[in-house]
C-alpha cells in the first residue's frame, strides 16, 4: 500500500514523472532552438559548445539521471496500469461501445501513443546520444577551450540532409512529435489531476497551459529537422 | 450525444439484440427480438416489460433485468443500451430514458454492465456488490447514537463545502461509471463518498482511515485505474464531477503522508 502498489499511488507517479519529463522537454527544446541559426562556424561552435556542457556539468549530469529514470519508470509503470486496466474490464467486451461520446480518442489511447513514442526515442538515441556516448563523432579544437569538443552540430545538420534516408528520418522526426502532442494534449492535464491539483480557480488555466503546450512544443520541435532538410543551406 | 429527436410515430417497431446468459458461470449470446406497438412516452423498461410479456406469452423465459423505483432514484436499473451506460441521453438512469429517444424500426443493443468486478449474474443483471464492499470499508462516520444526538443542523457548515458535499453524496451507485470506463475503473464511486464526507465536519474523524481503505478495497475488488478520460462524468445520471476524483488523490496523498496509523 502506500507510495507504491495503490492504483492512486500508481497514478501518482505516472503523474510526477510525466511532468518532470514536461519540464524536461522546455529544456531540450530551448537547447534545440539554437540549431536555427544560419549555417556557419558560429553556429557550429556554439550549438557544440552547449552539448559540451550538457555532457560535462555535474548539475546537467543528475538532471540527466532524473530524465533516464523518469522515462523508465513513466514507461513500466504505464506498462503495468495497462495490464490491470484491460483486466479489469473483463473477457466479454460490448459488443456495441461509443467511446467517442463520452471522452476523447487521445485519453483512451495514451498507452499506444507512449508506445509510439518511446519507439521515436530508442530511434532518437541511436540517431545522436548513441555519438556522443560511444562515437564515431569528429572532434576538434576551439578558442579558449581546454578540450577537444565533439562536432555534434555537423553529425545533426548531416542526418537530416542525408541524400538516402534524411528525408524518411525527418518525416518520421516530424510523425513522431504529431503523436507526442496528442500525448500532451490529454496528459498535461490530466497529470495535475492525478496528483489531486484541481480547483475551480485555476483548472481553466491549466488546460488552457496544457492545450497550449500541447500545440507549440511539439510544432517547434517538428520545425527544426523539417528547417534544416528543407531550408538551411547544404552542408 | 445523439440528439434526442421526437419520433415521428407515436408507436415504434424495433428489433432488439439482447444479451441472454442463464447464470454466472454459463456462456452468454445475443438473442434477437422484435417488438411492435411500443409507445413513444413509455420508458425503455416499459418497452422492456412489454417484451418480457410477449416471451411468458409464447411460454418462453422472460428477460432478467434490474429495476425498482423507476423515477431515477435508487440506481438499481442499468442497462448498456446502443453502446452508452442507461442509453443515448445524459443525466439519466435507463427508468428515465423514453422511447422517443428512438425511431422506428431502430435495431438496439441491450447489454449488460462489462467488468471484472461486476460478473453477470444472470442476463442483463450483474452482481454490484463489489460497490457495497468498497462503502463498507470507510464509507460511513461514526455517531452518538446513544438517544441523545445533536441536531445536524447545529453544526455550521459553510456554503461552498455544503454545497460540494452534496453533489458527491447524489452518487446512487448504480455502477454507470464503471461500466463505460476503458478500465472499469470505479474512482468516481469512491470519490464521491470520499469527498462527500471530507467536506463535512462529520466526516473528519475518520477522514484519513477512509480514504484509504475505500481505495484499499477498491483495488482488491479488481477495479481499473483511472486515465482521466472524463467518460464516468459524461454518464453518470446524478452528473458527478471529476473534480470529486481529484479530490480523493488528494486526500489520499495526504493520509498516506501524514497518517499515524498503519493501515
Amino acid at each position: 500500500m502506500g507510495m507504491g502498489k495503490s492504483s492512486l499511488a500508481k497514478k501518482y507517479w505516472m503523474a510526477a514523472t510525466g511532468l518532470f519529463l514536461i519540464l524536461f522537454l522546455i529544456g531540450h527544446l530551448a537547447g534545440n532552438l539554437q540549431l536555427l541559426l544560419p549555417l556557419g562556424q558560429r553556429a557550429k561552435d556554439r550549438f557544440n559548445l552547449y552539448a559540451a556542457f550538457m555532457t560535462h556539468s555535474p548539475v546537467v549530469k543528475i538532471l540527466s539521471y532524473l530524465t533516464y529514470t523518469s522515462i523508465l519508470l513513466h514507461i513500466i509503470d504505464g506498462i503495468v496500469l495497462t495490464i490491470q486496466n484491460r483486466r479489469a474490464r473483463g473477457k466479454v467486451r460490448y459488443a456495441k461501445n461509443k467511446p467517442a461520446a463520452n471522452s476523447s480518442w487521445s485519453s483512451r489511447n495514451m498507452a499506444l501513443l507512449g508506445t509510439l513514442i518511446g519507439a521515436f526515442i530508442v530511434i532518437h538515441l541511436i540517431n545522436f546520444w548513441a555519438k556522443v556516448h560511444f562515437g564515431p563523432i569528429e572532434t576538434y579544437i576551439i578558442a579558449n577551450h581546454a578540450e577537444r569538443i565533439q562536432d555534434l552540430y555537423t553529425v545533426t545538420i548531416q542526418t537530416f540532409q542525408d541524400a538516402q534516408y534524411g528525408l524518411w528520418l525527418v518525416l518520421f522526426y516530424a510523425f513522431s512529435m504529431l503523436i507526442l502532442a496528442f500525448h500532451l494534449s490529454h496528459g498535461f492535464a490530466a497529470a495535475f489531476q492525478s496528483l489531486g491539483l484541481s480547483h475551480p480557480r485555476y483548472d481553466g488555466l491549466i488546460k488552457r497551459l496544457g492545450a497550449a503546450f500541447a500545440v507549440v512544443v511539439p510544432l517547434l520541435f517538428a520545425f527544426i529537422p523539417l528547417y534544416i532538410r528543407f531550408v538551411l543551406d547544404q552542408i | 450525444m445523439r440528439k434526442t429527436t421526437m419520433a415521428a410515430r407515436k408507436s415504434l417497431s424495433l428489433t432488439l439484440k439482447i444479451w441472454r446468459q442463464k447464470h454466472a458461470k454459463a456462456r452468454g449470446r445475443f438473442e434477437t427480438h422484435r417488438v411492435k406497438g411500443i409507445s413513444t412516452a413509455s420508458s425503455f423498461l416499459e418497452m422492456l416489460d412489454v417484451l418480457n410479456e410477449n416471451l411468458i406469452e409464447a411460454g418462453r423465459e422472460p428477460v432478467a433485468f434490474d429495476h425498482d423505483c423507476r423515477e431515477g432514484i435508487c440506481g438499481i436499473c442499468s442497462l448498456y443500451i446502443n453502446g452508452r451506460a442507461h442509453g443515448p441521453s445524459r443525466g439519466i438512469t435507463t427508468c428515465q430514458l423514453h422511447m422517443r429517444s428512438f425511431r422506428d424500426g431502430d435495431t438496439i443493443y441491450v447489454e449488460p454492465w462489462r467488468s471484472r468486478a461486476f460478473p453477470v449474474i444472470k442476463d442483463l443483471i450483474v452482481d454490484r456488490s463489489a460497490l457495497d464492499r468498497v462503502l463498507q470499508a470507510g464509507g460511513f462516520i461514526s455517531v452518538n447514537t446513544s438517544g441523545n444526538t445533536q441536531d445536524a443542523d447545529s453544526i455550521p457548515v459553510n456554503k461552498q463545502d455544503a454545497d460540494q458535499a452534496f453533489d458527491a453524496a447524489s452518487c446512487i451507485g448504480c455502477g454507470a461509471c464503471v461500466a463505460t470506463c476503458k478500465n472499469s475503473s470505479a474512482m468516481l464511486f469512491t470519490a464521491a463518498k470520499v469527498s462527500h464526507l471530507a467536506h463535512l465536519p462529520q466526516g473528519q474523524i475518520e477522514r484519513k482511515r477512509r480514504v484509504q481503505h475505500m481505495v484499499r478495497q477498491m483495488d482488491a475488488e479488481g477495479f481499473g485505474n483511472c486515465s482521466v478520460t472524463g467518460a464516468c462524468e459524461v454518464e453518470c445520471p446524478k452528473g458527478i464531477a471529476l473534480k470529486h476524483i481529484a479530490r480523493m488523490n488528494r486526500e489520499y496523498g495526504h493520509a498516506v503522508l501524514t497518517s499515524r496509523e498503519q493501515t
